[in-house]
């Protein structure tokens, strides 16, 4: 690495928090718990774009898309909280195995 | 510019700092603590922006990450309880199964990632970013930003529609719901 942070440590940081995050999403029964780990995803994948734009040249193309994503979390999270708080109106959980009357 | 010590040990700070709570997010068994540690994780991201020099996207980040949807996420945590605050791990997919996953892709992208010749810009150059960011909104990117407004006025009607369930045709239990609103 010679010294100094290079583009890898930004991205190998991002690949631990997306995979944590993963890790969050596959094993939480909790719904909310689900949508935490999307944040941590969507978290590591700005690390990317923000960690692109910077060593290509600081153009602004990628602060462009982290802020898109960013906005797009905030629509996620609202939608995603209100149907889990319509779930748990209707069935008194929010456990993702519990939730399955749809299921026939 | 990064190629300082002081910039490593702030890289390596930030980096640990995130890293913790993001894996005390992901751990934890009681799900108020990771809410909670969200926050942290959040903010540690926030200062890996501003470490890129993306200040911008670091505010950006914490009135919109920090301020709203963590606490939306407390919020609807709370509101949520008394069903057992334990987040047992699914059993569809244990932690054994769930670490294999994401060991074997994450084995998978670090190699990607590391054995990639990635095109690098020789000398960066560091200034504010608002000016640069606002004039790329209202430029190039202003057709997606009226987009994403749109998105974000459906998503806060649609939030509105979803959660009040009163005057919708026939909920499961409407007479209890009756007398809340």
């Amino acid at each position: 690495m010679g010294g100094g942070i290079t583009l890898d440590h930004f991205l190998v940081l991002g690949l631990i928090l997306f995979l944590l995050g993963s890790y969050c999403v596959l094993t939480r029964r909790n719904a909310i718990g689900i949508l935490m780990g999307i944040e941590l995803i969507l978290n590591a994948a700005n690390i990317n774009y923000l960690a692109f734009a910077f060593f290509g040249g600081a153009r602004y193309d990628g602060q462009i898309f982290a802020i898109f994503v960013v906005m797009l979390a905030a629509a996620e999270a609202v939608i995603g909280l209100a149907v889990i708080l319509a779930i748990y109106q209707n069935l008194r959980t929010i456990d993702v195995d519990a939730t399955e009357t749809l299921s026939g | 510019m990064l190629n300082s010590l002081a910039a490593q040990i702030i890289f390596y700070v930030i980096a640990v700092v995130t890293v913790g709570f993001a894996a005390l997010v992901a751990f934890s068994r009681n799900i108020v603590y990771s809410a909670f540690a969200l926050v942290g994780a959040l903010m540690g991201v926030a200062g890996v922006y501003i470490l890129l020099a993306a200040d911008f996207v670091a505010m950006v980040q914490v009135l919109l990450y920090v301020g709203g949807i963590v606490v939306l996420t407390i919020f609807a945590v709370m509101l949520t309880q008394g069903i057992g605050d334990i987040a047992v791990s699914n059993r569809a997919v244990g932690p054994v199964a769930g670490l294999t996953v994401t060991a074997l892709a994450g084995t998978v992208m670090l190699y990607a990632t590391l054995r990639t010749p990635w095109h690098l810009a020789t000398n960066v150059q560091v200034s504010a970013t608002t000016y640069g960011v606002g004039n790329a909104f209202l430029g190039a990117y202003v057709l997606p930003f009226e987009i994403a407004s749109v998105v974000l006025l459906v998503s806060l009607i649609g939030a509105v529609v979803i959660s009040r369930q009163d005057s919708a045709v026939e909920s499961t239990d409407a007479g209890s719901e009756k007398g809340r609103s």
